[in-house]
């Protein structure tokens, strides 16, 4: 018989052991799957894996993949540290692509249209992740269902949109005009889709990092995530940083929607986020919502993602197989995070 | 002597290195109040969370009624006949009092058995005067209710043998003495008692027996704990001799904080009244009452965290114009905070995150926005060497510490900072002799380089040994002061009541 104890301590290289624990149990759980398929499991994960890391151009549409997931992984991490639970990343993501589309369409010397399409995704990112923070604020509305319910909001505004206003009279297609040719962000490794967002994304990231570790309002936000009660006896106006932990989320999140507009599709369509908002949240949850932990969390979901559609050509396992894992690698991780507060233990059973 | 109910023999139980429990030997006759000893952290609740099936021994043996058992949760304790009220009650909110009686007590055919519920619920309650109304929800029950209910609920199980783990620590004296004349009836009745606790006067009344821990082990037993002194026991569980601080005589200066008719509205417990005092320079001014008498809401003004909607207050001779914890904290206001684990400290952070909390936004610990991580580390390592703060280092997770020495953390902090006006609630609630001796010298040093200390409490005796003034509060209002040369627990309790009133104001 076994049973759980309380631990006292939890070693250090724990952090780093869980979300491999995670990842390995999840590939095994998911290899039943495989084989219920018809398919050899060995040869599915090698074909997985050689498509999404095993080669130069590989890797490259991975990192590509891996962006959007970075910055909501970052989103999702930071809202969390304060314990504002932004389950909008979606929709923040789709209002920065919205901006960033309408701002890239005019005109204008191209460094200038990337820096005004960043901010503008930015700004309408952190808008709308400020609706739920201040629904919560002023009137305690509870905020995973507000951020939550907001996505769906969000689409179908976008969804209007491109029916609407946006719509290609030509083709009669539901996608937005393309932003200017000199808006598109530029590609870094000939050959590739490889553009600048990827290299923002991987620069944000210890940026994020610094805030959180190094600057009193991440301070902040780590003591009103932990215990407001004490960081307002302590004299932190946790409203306030409330807000601003909002912020920050909402416009990460809306830089994951500029990268996928300036970086890889150049205008907006119904599904240009196959729910990177979502897997930010599993992101979040792997990197122990750690920001540099987020950049390896965002690439294995997006090795994965990329893996199944090789894996689904080559052997005819469905690619929704990797919706599985990332399912399942979020349900692993959270059984992982039980072992840094309890261990099993075997007890005796009675003679 | 009768047949022990339950007998522990040789349980020794470790946390990696640390030997919580080793070697101990423990039993309790029908109708036995035993006394279980110790300062924190010599193994009490360790022990008695083996006998309660929450750990598994690593060695010796239970018995009940001589025979051998194995507990291994807290079900296989209930049905072996062990109750335990925990520190932390373990109810639920929402539910009313009979509804929380009934959790997990299969009634006829699936449906819960109300009727039956009821006559047992009224049962208990004339047995042992431990009333309780069934409807109501427990969230509106008080604290010391609280505990009722959870000792009702023991027996409601058929416990016979119940454990209290610092039963007192949460209750106002009036109420200890209602518990102490149940759990007498409760023995008179052939159950088994194991009373938890570092409070010697209260073992001393109430045990037949009691057994002292010390670092895990037996250091102690005592077979007459009614005319064993208190000094003798207190040397078993410290192992060497506590003497109580003496206070001496002071020269109070000018105030260093006033109140003028301070009021509050609006927030949740008692409001204010129209509360005026004054603190010296060299002064502890004790604020004794019931608890609920506004002694929350007084902090809460004082420290900045409560708007007053009426009165002025000053600070070392400064009116506050905004109150705020900063605000009040750059006049020369330091906090130590009633509640160490939820408004005074973050205990999953670690330990040099919650010693500078409330002065993060100061020069000493950042700069235009950025932490200064060095800094933060060597105040840290400073004050844990300072004040024998036992942890590992200053990363360690602030809630792996003992209560003793979070308290001395948290008395760290602001004494680093020289406040001019100290307000504590409960200085020494849930400390061993040890620490509290520790926590007691400290407040007599500031008072002699001239700080003014406020201390709320409940502790009459502890008021009546610090304080040199003791101000009583009730309902809101100060009720009377008293010099603490003219005060005794008899004056003061008459005024806690409320029926000093008349007096005063004739």
């Amino acid at each position: 018989m076994f049973r759980l104890e309380a631990r006292t301590s939890t070693p250090a290289w724990f952090n780093l052991a869980l979300p491999l624990l995670a990842i390995g149990a999840t590939l095994i759980l998911c290899s039943g799957l495989i084989a219920l398929a018809g398919a050899g499991v060995v040869e599915a994960y090698g074909v997985m894996f050689s498509a999404s890391l095993g080669d130069s151009y590989a890797i490259t549409e991975t990192l590509v993949r891996a962006t959007p997931m970075i910055f909501t992984g970052l989103a999702v991490a930071i809202a969390f540290r304060a314990k504002f639970w932004n389950i909008g990343a979606e929709g923040q993501l789709l209002a920065g692509a919205v901006a960033s589309c309408a701002v890239g369409a005019i005109p204008m010397p191209g460094p200038l249209a990337m820096l005004l399409m960043a901010l503008a995704g930015a700004a309408a990112g952190a808008a709308v992740a400020l609706v739920p923070a201040t629904l919560r604020v002023k009137f305690k509305v509870d905020d995973v269902v507000s951020s939550l319910l907001l996505n769906s909001v969000i689409f179908y505004a976008l969804m209007a949109l491109i029916e609407g206003p946006w719509k290609d009279s030509f083709s009669g297609y539901p996608i937005s005009p393309p932003i200017e040719d000199s808006a598109n962000f530029p590609v870094l490794l000939e050959g590739t889709r490889l553009h600048l967002g990827v290299v923002a994304a991987l620069i944000a990231a210890p940026l994020i990092w610094f805030l959180i570790v190094r600057t009193t309002l991440g301070f902040r936000i780590r003591v009103t995530g932990e215990n407001p009660e004490a960081a307002r006896y302590g004299g932190i106006h946790v409203e306030r940083v409330l807000i601003s932990t909002a912020l920050f989320s909402g416009a990460l999140a809306g830089l994951a929607g500029v990268g996928e507009v300036g970086g890889v599709h150049f205008q907006v369509m119904s599904d240009i986020s196959p729910g990177y908002g979502y897997s930010g949240i599993v992101v979040a949850m792997l990197a122990r919502l750690n920001p540099l932990g987020v950049v390896p969390a965002a690439i294995f979901l997006a090795a994965v993602m990329t893996g199944a559609e090789a894996m689904s050509r080559a052997t005819g396992v469905p690619a929704f197989l990797s919706d599985v894992i990332q399912g399942t690698a979020l349900l692993a991780m959270l059984v992982a995070l039980l072992f840094t507060a309890y261990r099993i233990r075997r007890v005796g059973v009675a003679k | 002597m009768p047949a022990p109910l339950i007998e522990m023999r040789g349980i020794t139980k470790s946390f990696g290195a640390v030997k919580a429990n080793e070697a101990v030997d423990l039993s309790v006759a029908p109708g036995e109040i035993l006394g279980l000893l110790g300062e924190n952290g010599a193994g009490k609740t360790t022990l008695m969370n083996v006998l309660f099936g929450a750990y598994a021994p690593d060695a010796g043996e239970i018995l009940i009624q001589g025979q051998p058992v194995r507990i291994n949760s807290s079900a296989d304790a209930l049905a072996a006949g062990i109750g335990m009220v925990h520190q932390h009650f373990h109810l639920a909110p929402r539910l009313s009092v009979l509804e929380n009686l009934l959790i997990g007590i299969p009634g006829k055919s699936g449906r819960i058995d109300r009727v039956g519920g009821l006559a047992r619920l009224a049962e208990i309650g004339r047995e042992h005067g431990l009333t309780l109304d069934p409807d109501l929800p427990v969230s509106a029950l008080s604290v010391g209710e609280q505990q009722r209910l959870e000792i009702v609920k023991a027996l409601f199980r058929g416990a016979r043998l119940l454990i209290l783990d610092e039963p007192t620590a949460v209750l106002a004296p009036t109420e200890v003495d209602g518990l102490f004349a149940a759990l007498r009836s409760m023995a008179a009745q052939g159950l088994g008692i194991i009373f938890i606790s570092h409070k010697l006067n209260e073992v001393r009344a109430l045990t037949h027996r009691c057994v002292v821990l010390r670092h895990g082990r037996v250091a102690g037993r005592v077979d007459t704990p009614a005319t064993t002194t208190s000094s003798e026991m207190a040397q078993l569980m410290c192992g060497h001799e506590i003497v109580p601080p003496a206070r001496g005589p002071s020269t109070p200066g000018a105030a260093v904080l006033t109140l003028d008719g301070i009021s509050t509205s609006g927030h949740s417990g008692t409001v204010l009244r129209g509360v005026s005092l004054a603190v010296r320079a060299g002064e502890i001014l004790g604020i004794a009452g019931v608890s609920g008498n506004g002694q929350r809401a007084l902090a809460d003004v004082i420290s900045g965290v409560l708007v007053p909607g009426a009165g002025q207050m000053t600070i070392a001779g400064r009116a506050v114009s905004r109150f705020s914890p900063r605000g009040v904290q750059a006049l020369g206001l330091g906090r130590i905070p009633e509640d160490r684990m939820t408004t005074g400290l973050v205990t999953n952070l670690p330990l040099a995150d919650s010693m500078v909390l409330p002065r993060i936004g100061t020069e000493a610990f950042s700069r235009k926005g950025l932490l200064k991580p060095d800094a933060i580390r060597a105040f840290t390592e400073e004050q844990i060497k300072a004040y024998d703060i036992r942890c590992p280092g200053p990363m360690t997770r602030a809630g792996a510490l003992s209560g003793g020495n979070l308290q001395k953390a948290l008395l760290a902090r602001e004494l680093a900072f020289d406040p001019k006006v100290l307000i504590v609630s409960q200085p020494t609630r849930g400390l061993d002799i040890g620490a509290a001796r520790f926590i007691h010298e400290k407040f007599l040093d500031m008072r002699a380089r001239g700080c003014g200390i406020i201390v709320i409490g409940e502790d009459l005796e502890e008021l009546l040994m610090l304080c040199d003034r003791i101000a009583v509060m009730y309902e809101g209002r100060i009720a009377g002061t008293l010099d603490s040369a003219d005060a005794t627990v008899a004056r003061l309790g008459l005024l806690m009541t409320g029926a000093g009133q008349a007096e005063e104001a004739a």
